[in-house]
């Protein structure tokens, strides 16, 4: 299973991240880690992606700590040893 | 409920601020979404829901209703553009000939009750230009499809102005006939519908735009805001990038009325009054190659002959060393009050038609959206 782990920026409006810092979720690619986590968090696929689910332009995701190729299809494969992390960018002001 | 006049929402850069009537002044009554850029904050009059539109820089355009003054929220699903919808491009993009973006929502510009006699209604403009109607009270969106497949948005004549692509910032329900709307396009113009958004025909004529090859098109001007005086809809006012333009026949035609000799031209806000639509006040800027006040002095405009002569307000604003702006949904009008919040955080308030001001605050974050309740 891919261990996902969360900005913590998210858990002002997904306070359940904050009570389980590494997700366990079995996805092929990272698009049905979203999905999957949607349905675990719903709302949540929405604040990573656009309606049509490319990855938002401030938002990161790195599989075994390389950014994933893919932002438009999310189609980046995972495997069990898989470490996900979504980030936000460092902006702000 | 309470009167209109009596609460003032202030939407900013850092989050969303609603103050209450204490007599003449006015007193904190709440803060929500604390740093996080507030779009867009109206009060439904006609069921009492707080709504906010956020623009989260990294998690996209989010949509919240409060039935308690702000005390706690909900979110609802925000407007989705259907799949397979397209940004067109236009004469005025980096490169026509790119493919053309995926159309997914960018910003809650605005936030519009629907009539009187429809209280689940409701309008959101946004950009890239769709304007999304509610038939539940704000549960659901459907993109209105009659002005997405415009032929003029179709032919690429739509294009950004103030948003990287064009916008619908001003919505206007007729306040005796809640099937005829109006709504704001920058960059496209005024368009207008008689049969509750299945027609929409352009209202743009008389308008001239020199930002354009070609000053008087059909469509490509950039209204920044349109407002209606509710007693007597007839009469329109825009503050238009190319000056301050009335309508006094529905929209079908517009005169330039900006000041010759004087600070009342370029700008964004501008609001009229509730009955007389010979009064309207605007909020001068230097120009559109230079968007700060004018002389280092603030100060509001005022007409009371629909545009003839101009009088600058100015009593109680600052005179010197200032540079503010005010964004186009940051002056409103309640009675004899008026207030206006800048994009360097100031908020000022006048009790008697903007002839005295008073400053309620230095130190707000830039503000986006000012509006009485």
């Amino acid at each position: 299973m891919a261990r996902v782990a969360f900005t913590r920026h998210l858990h002002r409006f997904f306070p359940a991240l904050a009570q389980t810092p590494i997700v366990q979720v079995d996805a092929a690619n990272v698009a049905e880690l979203i999905r999957q986590l949607d349905a675990r968090y719903p709302g949540l696929a929405g604040y990573l992606c656009d309606e049509g689910g490319s990855l938002r332009r401030h938002v990161n995701v790195f599989v075994n700590a390389t950014p994933i190729r893919d932002r438009q299809g999310l189609t980046d494969a995972l495997d069990e040893a898989s470490t996900v992390h979504i980030m936000q960018a460092l902006s702000g002001g | 409920m309470a009167k209109r006049g009596d609460t003032l929402l202030l939407g900013t850069r850092k989050g969303l601020f609603l103050f209450d009537r204490k007599g003449g002044d006015w007193r904190l009554a709440g803060v929500s979404f604390l740093g996080i850029p507030i779009s867009y904050a109206m009060i439904d009059q006609r069921t009492g829901v707080l709504w906010a539109g956020q623009d989260h820089g990294h998690w996209g355009a989010k949509l919240s209703r409060s039935r308690d003054r702000g005390k706690t929220w909900e979110e609802v699903p925000a407007p989705k553009y259907p799949e397979g919808e397209v940004i067109k491009n236009s004469m005025m993009s980096v490169d026509p000939k790119a493919p053309e973006k995926p159309a997914t929502l960018r910003y809650i510009w605005c936030i519009s009750p629907g009539g009187n006699d429809e209280p689940n209604r409701l309008y959101i403009g946004t950009e890239p230009g769709g304007l999304f109607v509610s038939e539940d009270g704000g549960d659901a969106w459907t993109l209105n499809r009659p002005l997405w497949d415009h032929p003029s948005r179709l032919a690429g004549q739509w294009f950004g102005g103030g948003r990287d692509h064009a916008g619908i910032h001003s919505i206007i329900v007729d306040p005796h006939d809640s099937r005829r709307i109006l709504v704001g396009v920058s960059c496209a113009g005024t368009f207008e519908t008689t049969d509750g958004g299945k027609s929409w025909t352009v209202r743009n004529n008389g308008l001239k735009s020199s930002f354009l090859p070609e000053p008087n098109p059909e469509v490509g001007h950039d209204p920044h805001l349109v407002v209606m005086c509710p007693g007597n809809t007839k009469h329109l006012w825009q503050q238009n990038h190319c000056g301050i333009w009335k309508s006094d026949d529905d929209g079908r035609s517009w005169v330039q009325v900006s000041e010759k000799d004087g600070p009342a031209n370029f700008g964004f806000a501008v609001a009229v009054d509730e009955n007389d639509p010979k009064q309207a006040w605007v909020a001068p800027a230097v120009s559109d190659e230079c968007r700060v006040a004018v002389n280092g002095a603030l100060c509001l405009s005022r007409t009371t002959d629909g545009g003839r002569t101009w009088r600058a307000l100015r009593e109680g604003l600052p005179q010197e060393q200032c540079y503010d702006v005010v964004f186009r949904h940051c002056l409103d009008k309640a009675g004899e009050a008026l207030a206006f919040g800048t994009t360097t955080g100031n908020v000022y308030y006048s009790n008697d038609c903007g002839d005295h001001w008073k400053c309620l605050g230095n130190h707000f974050p830039l503000v986006y959206s000012l509006r009485f309740a």
